[in-house]
Protein backbone atom coordinates (compact mmCIF):
# COMPACT_ATOMS: atom_id res chain seq x y z
CA UNK A 1 0.00 0.00 0.00
CA UNK A 2 1.06 3.59 -0.92
CA UNK A 3 1.85 6.04 2.00
CA UNK A 4 1.08 9.58 3.06
CA UNK A 5 4.05 9.86 5.53
CA UNK A 6 4.24 10.17 8.81
CA UNK A 7 1.94 12.42 10.97
CA UNK A 8 3.32 15.63 12.54
CA UNK A 9 1.73 17.65 15.07
CA UNK A 10 2.32 21.27 14.60
CA UNK A 11 2.36 24.42 16.81
CA UNK A 12 2.34 28.03 15.66
CA UNK A 13 3.62 31.06 17.38
CA UNK A 14 1.17 33.66 15.91
CA UNK A 15 3.20 36.73 17.61
CA UNK A 16 6.65 37.44 19.37
CA UNK A 17 6.01 36.67 22.76
CA UNK A 18 3.04 34.30 22.86
CA UNK A 19 3.26 30.58 23.47
CA UNK A 20 3.10 28.45 20.20
CA UNK A 21 0.00 26.47 20.11
CA UNK A 22 -1.32 23.47 18.60
CA UNK A 23 -3.18 24.22 15.54
CA UNK A 24 -3.23 20.44 14.04
CA UNK A 25 -1.25 18.14 11.97
CA UNK A 26 0.22 17.42 8.55
CA UNK A 27 1.40 14.50 6.62
CA UNK A 28 5.11 14.75 5.72
CA UNK A 29 8.05 12.65 5.02
CA UNK A 30 10.84 14.30 7.16
CA UNK A 31 11.34 17.00 9.29
CA UNK A 32 12.24 19.79 6.27
CA UNK A 33 9.31 18.85 4.74
CA UNK A 34 6.86 18.59 7.70
CA UNK A 35 7.75 22.17 7.85
CA UNK A 36 7.15 23.40 4.72
CA UNK A 37 4.24 21.63 4.70
CA UNK A 38 2.67 23.19 7.85
CA UNK A 39 3.19 26.53 6.65
CA UNK A 40 1.31 26.12 3.44
CA UNK A 41 -1.49 24.05 5.07
CA UNK A 42 -1.79 26.56 8.85
CA UNK A 43 0.30 30.15 7.45
CA UNK A 44 -1.09 31.04 4.31
CA UNK A 45 -2.37 34.55 5.64
CA UNK A 46 -0.17 35.30 8.28
CA UNK A 47 -1.33 33.99 10.81
CA UNK A 48 2.93 32.90 12.17
CA UNK A 49 5.96 34.27 13.26
CA UNK A 50 7.16 30.76 14.03
CA UNK A 51 6.05 26.94 13.59
CA UNK A 52 7.57 23.88 15.35
CA UNK A 53 6.35 20.51 14.35
CA UNK A 54 6.66 17.16 16.46
CA UNK A 55 5.86 13.56 15.26
CA UNK A 56 2.64 12.14 16.59
CA UNK A 57 4.36 9.43 17.68
CA UNK A 58 6.73 11.38 20.23
CA UNK A 59 3.75 12.90 22.21
CA UNK A 60 2.49 11.34 25.17
CA UNK A 61 -0.99 11.88 26.73
CA UNK A 62 -2.46 11.25 29.60
CA UNK A 63 -5.98 9.15 29.09
CA UNK A 64 -8.99 11.22 29.15
CA UNK A 65 -10.92 8.30 31.06
CA UNK A 66 -7.95 8.54 33.90
CA UNK A 67 -8.85 12.59 34.00
CA UNK A 68 -10.57 12.00 38.15
CA UNK A 69 -7.44 10.12 39.45
CA UNK A 70 -4.51 11.55 37.16
CA UNK A 71 -5.18 15.11 38.34
CA UNK A 72 -6.52 14.33 41.56
CA UNK A 73 -3.69 15.52 43.93
CA UNK A 74 -4.47 19.25 42.51
CA UNK A 75 -7.92 18.88 44.10
CA UNK A 76 -7.83 19.47 47.41
CA UNK A 77 -5.27 22.47 47.49
CA UNK A 78 -7.36 25.32 47.05
CA UNK A 79 -4.91 27.15 48.90
CA UNK A 80 -2.62 27.46 45.95
CA UNK A 81 -5.28 29.90 44.70
CA UNK A 82 -4.99 33.27 45.76
CA UNK A 83 -8.66 33.86 46.81
CA UNK A 84 -8.19 31.24 49.71
CA UNK A 85 -6.74 34.03 51.23
CA UNK A 86 -8.62 36.49 54.13
CA UNK A 87 -7.24 40.22 53.16
CA UNK A 88 -7.40 42.17 56.24
CA UNK A 89 -10.53 44.61 56.00
CA UNK A 90 -9.33 47.85 54.49
CA UNK A 91 -6.21 46.59 53.07
CA UNK A 92 -5.52 48.31 49.35
CA UNK A 93 -3.88 46.92 46.35
CA UNK A 94 -2.77 43.35 47.11
CA UNK B 1 -22.61 5.39 34.62
CA UNK B 2 -22.26 3.25 31.60
CA UNK B 3 -20.04 4.14 29.04
CA UNK B 4 -22.88 5.05 27.01
CA UNK B 5 -24.57 6.76 29.44
CA UNK B 6 -21.17 9.14 30.12
CA UNK B 7 -21.12 9.98 26.33
CA UNK B 8 -24.52 10.88 26.12
CA UNK B 9 -24.14 13.39 28.95
CA UNK B 10 -21.25 14.57 27.44
CA UNK B 11 -23.92 14.97 24.35
CA UNK B 12 -26.35 16.71 26.09
CA UNK B 13 -24.01 19.37 28.45
CA UNK B 14 -22.33 20.44 25.00
CA UNK B 15 -19.20 18.44 26.17
CA UNK B 16 -16.66 17.86 22.75
CA UNK B 17 -16.21 14.17 21.82
CA UNK B 18 -12.08 13.88 21.68
CA UNK B 19 -10.46 10.83 19.48
CA UNK B 20 -9.74 8.73 22.55
CA UNK B 21 -12.92 9.17 24.51
CA UNK B 22 -15.48 6.17 24.54
CA UNK B 23 -17.82 6.32 22.02
CA UNK B 24 -20.04 3.99 20.07
CA UNK B 25 -19.61 2.37 16.73
CA UNK B 26 -22.64 3.98 15.25
CA UNK B 27 -20.81 7.70 16.06
CA UNK B 28 -17.60 6.44 15.25
CA UNK B 29 -18.98 5.18 11.63
CA UNK B 30 -21.24 8.21 10.73
CA UNK B 31 -18.25 10.11 11.58
CA UNK B 32 -16.26 8.29 9.30
CA UNK B 33 -18.52 8.80 6.31
CA UNK B 34 -19.87 12.24 7.05
CA UNK B 35 -16.03 13.94 7.17
CA UNK B 36 -14.83 11.64 4.61
CA UNK B 37 -17.34 12.47 2.41
CA UNK B 38 -16.40 16.19 3.45
CA UNK B 39 -12.87 15.84 2.68
CA UNK B 40 -13.63 13.88 -0.49
CA UNK B 41 -15.60 16.96 -1.63
CA UNK B 42 -13.14 19.65 -1.09
CA UNK B 43 -10.42 17.69 -2.89
CA UNK B 44 -12.81 17.04 -5.52
CA UNK B 45 -13.57 20.66 -5.95
CA UNK B 46 -10.81 21.41 -7.20
CA UNK B 47 -11.38 19.91 -10.18
CA UNK B 48 -14.27 22.04 -11.68
CA UNK B 49 -12.41 25.16 -10.55
CA UNK B 50 -8.90 24.09 -11.81
CA UNK B 51 -10.79 23.76 -15.65
CA UNK B 52 -10.47 27.62 -15.74
CA UNK B 53 -6.67 28.38 -14.26
CA UNK B 54 -5.25 28.49 -17.68
CA UNK B 55 -8.69 30.75 -19.34
CA UNK B 56 -9.05 33.41 -16.45
CA UNK B 57 -9.64 36.41 -17.91
CA UNK B 58 -6.96 38.56 -16.62
CA UNK B 59 -3.49 38.09 -13.86
CA UNK B 60 -5.98 38.94 -10.58
CA UNK B 61 -8.58 36.74 -11.94
CA UNK B 62 -6.15 33.87 -12.17
CA UNK B 63 -3.85 34.46 -8.77
CA UNK B 64 -7.48 34.67 -6.89
CA UNK B 65 -8.59 31.62 -8.58
CA UNK B 66 -5.44 29.65 -7.63
CA UNK B 67 -5.19 31.20 -4.18
CA UNK B 68 -9.08 29.73 -3.35
CA UNK B 69 -8.15 26.25 -4.94
CA UNK B 70 -5.14 26.22 -2.81
CA UNK B 71 -7.06 26.79 -0.28
CA UNK B 72 -9.69 24.02 -1.21
CA UNK B 73 -6.72 21.73 -1.04
CA UNK B 74 -5.89 22.66 2.77
CA UNK B 75 -9.47 22.01 3.32
CA UNK B 76 -9.06 18.58 2.65
CA UNK B 77 -6.36 18.39 4.46
CA UNK B 78 -7.99 19.42 7.42
CA UNK B 79 -10.79 16.97 7.19
CA UNK B 80 -8.83 14.37 6.23
CA UNK B 81 -6.80 14.73 9.61
CA UNK B 82 -9.47 15.53 11.67
CA UNK B 83 -10.95 12.07 10.12
CA UNK B 84 -8.11 9.63 10.57
CA UNK B 85 -8.59 10.33 14.12
CA UNK B 86 -11.48 7.89 14.11
CA UNK B 87 -9.38 5.31 13.23
CA UNK B 88 -8.72 4.98 9.69
CA UNK B 89 -5.70 6.19 7.73
CA UNK B 90 -5.72 8.28 4.89
CA UNK B 91 -4.43 5.93 2.22
CA UNK B 92 -8.16 3.92 3.18
CA UNK B 93 -10.44 6.94 2.74
CA UNK B 94 -8.86 7.78 -0.33
CA UNK B 95 -8.71 4.24 -1.67
CA UNK B 96 -12.62 3.91 -0.70
CA UNK B 97 -12.90 7.28 -2.90
CA UNK B 98 -11.02 5.83 -5.78
CA UNK B 99 -12.73 2.58 -5.77
CA UNK B 100 -16.32 4.62 -5.20
CA UNK B 101 -16.98 3.30 -2.36
CA UNK B 102 -17.54 6.92 -0.54
CA UNK B 103 -19.08 9.63 -1.49
CA UNK B 104 -18.43 13.27 -2.22
CA UNK B 105 -20.97 16.05 -3.02
CA UNK B 106 -22.98 15.35 -6.19
CA UNK B 107 -22.36 19.45 -6.82
CA UNK B 108 -18.68 18.43 -8.39
CA UNK B 109 -20.21 16.12 -11.12
CA UNK B 110 -21.27 18.78 -13.18
CA UNK B 111 -18.99 20.81 -15.57
CA UNK B 112 -18.18 24.32 -15.85
CA UNK B 113 -18.40 25.25 -19.07
CA UNK B 114 -18.24 29.13 -19.27
CA UNK B 115 -15.60 31.70 -16.98
CA UNK B 116 -19.45 32.61 -15.43
CA UNK B 117 -19.81 28.84 -13.62
CA UNK B 118 -16.67 30.52 -11.45
CA UNK B 119 -18.87 33.16 -10.15
CA UNK B 120 -21.71 30.68 -9.25
CA UNK B 121 -19.73 28.06 -7.59
CA UNK B 122 -17.97 30.67 -5.70
CA UNK B 123 -21.24 32.36 -5.12
CA UNK B 124 -23.87 29.55 -4.89
CA UNK B 125 -21.54 26.23 -3.77
CA UNK B 126 -19.25 27.89 -1.35
CA UNK B 127 -22.18 29.97 -0.20
CA UNK B 128 -24.21 26.59 0.64
CA UNK B 129 -21.28 25.62 1.59
CA UNK B 130 -20.85 27.94 4.40
CA UNK B 131 -24.54 27.46 5.54
CA UNK B 132 -23.67 23.95 6.34
CA UNK B 133 -19.89 24.36 7.75
CA UNK B 134 -21.17 27.04 10.24
CA UNK B 135 -23.71 25.35 11.61
CA UNK B 136 -21.19 22.36 11.88
CA UNK B 137 -18.51 24.43 13.96
CA UNK B 138 -20.96 23.02 16.79
CA UNK B 139 -20.93 19.35 16.22
CA UNK B 140 -20.28 17.08 19.01
CA UNK B 141 -16.86 15.83 17.85
CA UNK B 142 -13.96 17.93 19.00
CA UNK B 143 -11.65 17.46 15.86
CA UNK B 144 -14.71 18.22 13.00
CA UNK B 145 -15.47 21.16 15.04
CA UNK B 146 -12.27 22.57 14.83
CA UNK B 147 -11.50 21.70 11.64
CA UNK B 148 -14.59 23.86 10.68
CA UNK B 149 -13.73 26.60 12.51
CA UNK B 150 -10.66 26.93 10.68
CA UNK B 151 -12.53 26.30 7.44
CA UNK B 152 -15.11 28.99 7.90
CA UNK B 153 -13.04 31.69 8.48
CA UNK B 154 -11.34 30.96 5.23
CA UNK B 155 -14.55 30.60 3.14
CA UNK B 156 -16.10 33.55 3.10
CA UNK B 157 -13.50 34.69 0.86
CA UNK B 158 -13.90 32.10 -1.44
CA UNK B 159 -18.13 33.04 -2.00
CA UNK B 160 -17.33 36.53 -1.57
CA UNK B 161 -14.70 36.18 -4.95
CA UNK B 162 -17.46 34.46 -6.65
CA UNK B 163 -20.17 37.22 -6.22
CA UNK B 164 -17.79 39.73 -7.48
CA UNK B 165 -17.68 37.92 -10.59
CA UNK B 166 -20.81 36.73 -11.49
CA UNK B 167 -22.22 40.34 -10.39
CA UNK B 168 -19.12 42.03 -13.10
CA UNK B 169 -21.11 39.65 -15.77
CA UNK B 170 -24.23 40.48 -14.74
CA UNK B 171 -24.18 44.04 -14.63
CA UNK B 172 -21.59 44.44 -18.04
CA UNK B 173 -23.28 43.56 -21.59
CA UNK B 174 -25.81 42.13 -22.66
CA UNK B 175 -23.57 38.57 -23.56
CA UNK B 176 -22.02 38.50 -20.53
CA UNK B 177 -25.37 38.80 -18.82
CA UNK B 178 -26.66 36.04 -20.49
CA UNK B 179 -23.54 34.52 -19.57
CA UNK B 180 -24.12 35.05 -15.74
CA UNK B 181 -27.83 33.75 -16.30
CA UNK B 182 -26.99 30.53 -17.76
CA UNK B 183 -24.68 29.92 -14.83
CA UNK B 184 -27.28 30.68 -12.33
CA UNK B 185 -29.91 28.54 -14.44
CA UNK B 186 -27.81 25.65 -13.76
CA UNK B 187 -26.14 25.81 -10.67
CA UNK B 188 -29.31 27.00 -8.47
CA UNK B 189 -31.07 23.71 -8.36
CA UNK B 190 -27.73 21.52 -7.73
CA UNK B 191 -26.87 23.73 -5.36
CA UNK B 192 -29.77 23.69 -2.58
CA UNK B 193 -29.57 19.57 -3.46
CA UNK B 194 -26.58 19.65 -1.97
CA UNK B 195 -28.19 19.67 1.80
CA UNK B 196 -29.52 16.32 1.16
CA UNK B 197 -32.78 14.57 1.14
CA UNK B 198 -35.66 16.49 2.70
CA UNK B 199 -35.90 15.20 6.65
CA UNK B 200 -38.37 13.01 6.32
CA UNK B 201 -36.40 11.03 3.48
CA UNK B 202 -33.06 11.17 5.15
CA UNK B 203 -32.61 7.61 6.76
CA UNK B 204 -29.45 8.35 9.00
CA UNK B 205 -30.51 11.82 10.09
CA UNK B 206 -31.80 11.02 12.95
CA UNK B 207 -28.76 9.52 14.72
CA UNK B 208 -26.54 12.36 13.52
CA UNK B 209 -28.71 14.46 15.20
CA UNK B 210 -29.61 12.49 18.53
CA UNK B 211 -25.57 12.27 18.83
CA UNK B 212 -25.01 16.06 18.10
CA UNK B 213 -22.99 15.39 14.58
CA UNK B 214 -26.02 17.50 12.21
CA UNK B 215 -27.42 20.03 14.80
CA UNK B 216 -29.48 21.39 12.41
CA UNK B 217 -31.56 19.30 9.79
CA UNK B 218 -31.07 19.35 5.60
CA UNK B 219 -34.37 21.19 5.54
CA UNK B 220 -33.89 24.05 7.87
CA UNK B 221 -30.12 24.62 6.18
CA UNK B 222 -31.63 24.75 2.54
CA UNK B 223 -33.93 27.10 3.64
CA UNK B 224 -31.76 29.78 5.37
CA UNK B 225 -29.66 29.55 1.95
CA UNK B 226 -32.26 30.31 -0.22
CA UNK B 227 -33.24 33.50 2.03
CA UNK B 228 -30.19 34.18 2.06
CA UNK B 229 -29.34 34.26 -1.78
CA UNK B 230 -32.39 35.40 -3.22
CA UNK B 231 -31.64 39.29 -2.68
CA UNK B 232 -28.32 38.75 -3.69
CA UNK B 233 -29.71 37.57 -7.21
CA UNK B 234 -32.44 40.35 -7.08
CA UNK B 235 -29.51 42.98 -6.96
CA UNK B 236 -27.67 42.07 -9.66
CA UNK B 237 -30.43 41.66 -12.24
CA UNK B 238 -30.54 37.85 -12.11
CA UNK B 239 -33.78 35.56 -11.92
CA UNK B 240 -33.36 32.59 -9.71
CA UNK B 241 -34.99 29.62 -11.63
CA UNK B 242 -37.70 28.63 -9.55
CA UNK B 243 -41.31 29.89 -10.64
CA UNK B 244 -42.63 28.93 -7.54
CA UNK B 245 -40.27 30.93 -5.73
CA UNK B 246 -41.90 33.44 -3.58
CA UNK B 247 -42.29 35.25 0.00
CA UNK B 248 -44.21 34.23 2.33
CA UNK B 249 -45.01 36.62 4.86
CA UNK B 250 -46.78 34.36 7.62
CA UNK B 251 -43.19 32.28 7.47
CA UNK B 252 -40.82 34.82 7.27
CA UNK B 253 -39.46 32.74 4.38
CA UNK B 254 -39.28 31.89 1.09
CA UNK B 255 -41.59 29.11 -0.59
CA UNK B 256 -40.00 27.27 -3.36
CA UNK B 257 -40.80 24.84 -6.00
CA UNK B 258 -40.22 20.99 -5.79
CA UNK B 259 -36.77 19.19 -6.33
CA UNK B 260 -36.14 17.15 -8.65
CA UNK B 261 -35.00 13.79 -6.33
CA UNK B 262 -34.55 11.58 -9.49
CA UNK B 263 -31.88 13.58 -10.75
CA UNK B 264 -29.82 13.56 -6.92
CA UNK B 265 -30.09 10.30 -7.04
CA UNK B 266 -28.94 9.52 -10.10
CA UNK B 267 -25.86 11.88 -10.14
CA UNK B 268 -25.04 10.23 -6.19
CA UNK B 269 -25.20 7.09 -7.41
CA UNK B 270 -22.76 7.57 -10.20
CA UNK B 271 -24.68 9.00 -13.52
CA UNK B 272 -24.18 12.79 -13.08
CA UNK B 273 -22.35 14.61 -16.66
CA UNK B 274 -18.93 14.22 -14.98
CA UNK B 275 -18.87 11.18 -11.95
CA UNK B 276 -16.44 9.07 -13.81
CA UNK B 277 -13.90 12.14 -15.59
CA UNK B 278 -13.54 13.45 -12.00
CA UNK B 279 -12.56 10.07 -10.08
CA UNK B 280 -10.97 8.45 -13.31
CA UNK B 281 -8.35 11.91 -12.72
CA UNK B 282 -7.91 11.76 -9.13
CA UNK B 283 -6.63 8.32 -9.90
CA UNK B 284 -4.39 9.77 -12.70
CA UNK B 285 -3.17 12.28 -10.27
CA UNK B 286 -2.36 10.05 -7.10
CA UNK B 287 -0.46 7.61 -9.71
CA UNK B 288 1.59 9.91 -11.49
CA UNK B 289 2.69 11.62 -7.88
CA UNK B 290 3.68 7.90 -6.48
CA UNK B 291 7.23 8.22 -7.41
CA UNK B 292 7.38 11.69 -5.55
CA UNK B 293 6.37 10.42 -2.74
CA UNK B 294 8.56 7.06 -2.84
CA UNK B 295 11.17 9.40 -3.47
CA UNK B 296 10.48 11.61 -0.48
CA UNK B 297 10.19 8.85 1.54
CA UNK B 298 13.24 7.02 0.47
CA UNK B 299 15.41 10.78 1.27
CA UNK B 300 13.60 11.12 4.55
CA UNK B 301 15.01 7.77 5.42
CA UNK B 302 18.21 8.51 4.09
CA UNK B 303 18.37 11.05 6.75
CA UNK B 304 17.16 9.87 9.74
Amino acid sequence: MDNQGDVWEVFIQSKPGLAHKHVGNIHAMGKEMALQNARDMYTRRQEGTCIWVVKMEDVTSSVPEEDGSFFEPANDKIYRQATHYVMPEGSKNI
Amino acid sequence: MSDLDKFLKKIENNVKIEPKDWMPDGYRKHLQGQMSQHAHSEVIGMQPEGNWISRAPSLRAKVILLAKIQDEAGHGQYLYSAAETLGKSRDEYINELQTRKAKYSSIFNYPTLTWADMGAVGWLVDGAAIVNQVSLQKTSYGPYSRAMVRICKEESFHQRQGYEIISHMALGTPEQKEMAQDALNRTWWPSIMMFGPHDADSARSGDAMKWGIKVESNDELRQRFIDKTVQQAELIGLTIPDPDLKWNEERGSYDFGEINWDEFWAVVNGDGPCNDQRIDHHIKAHEEGRWVREAANAYAQKNN
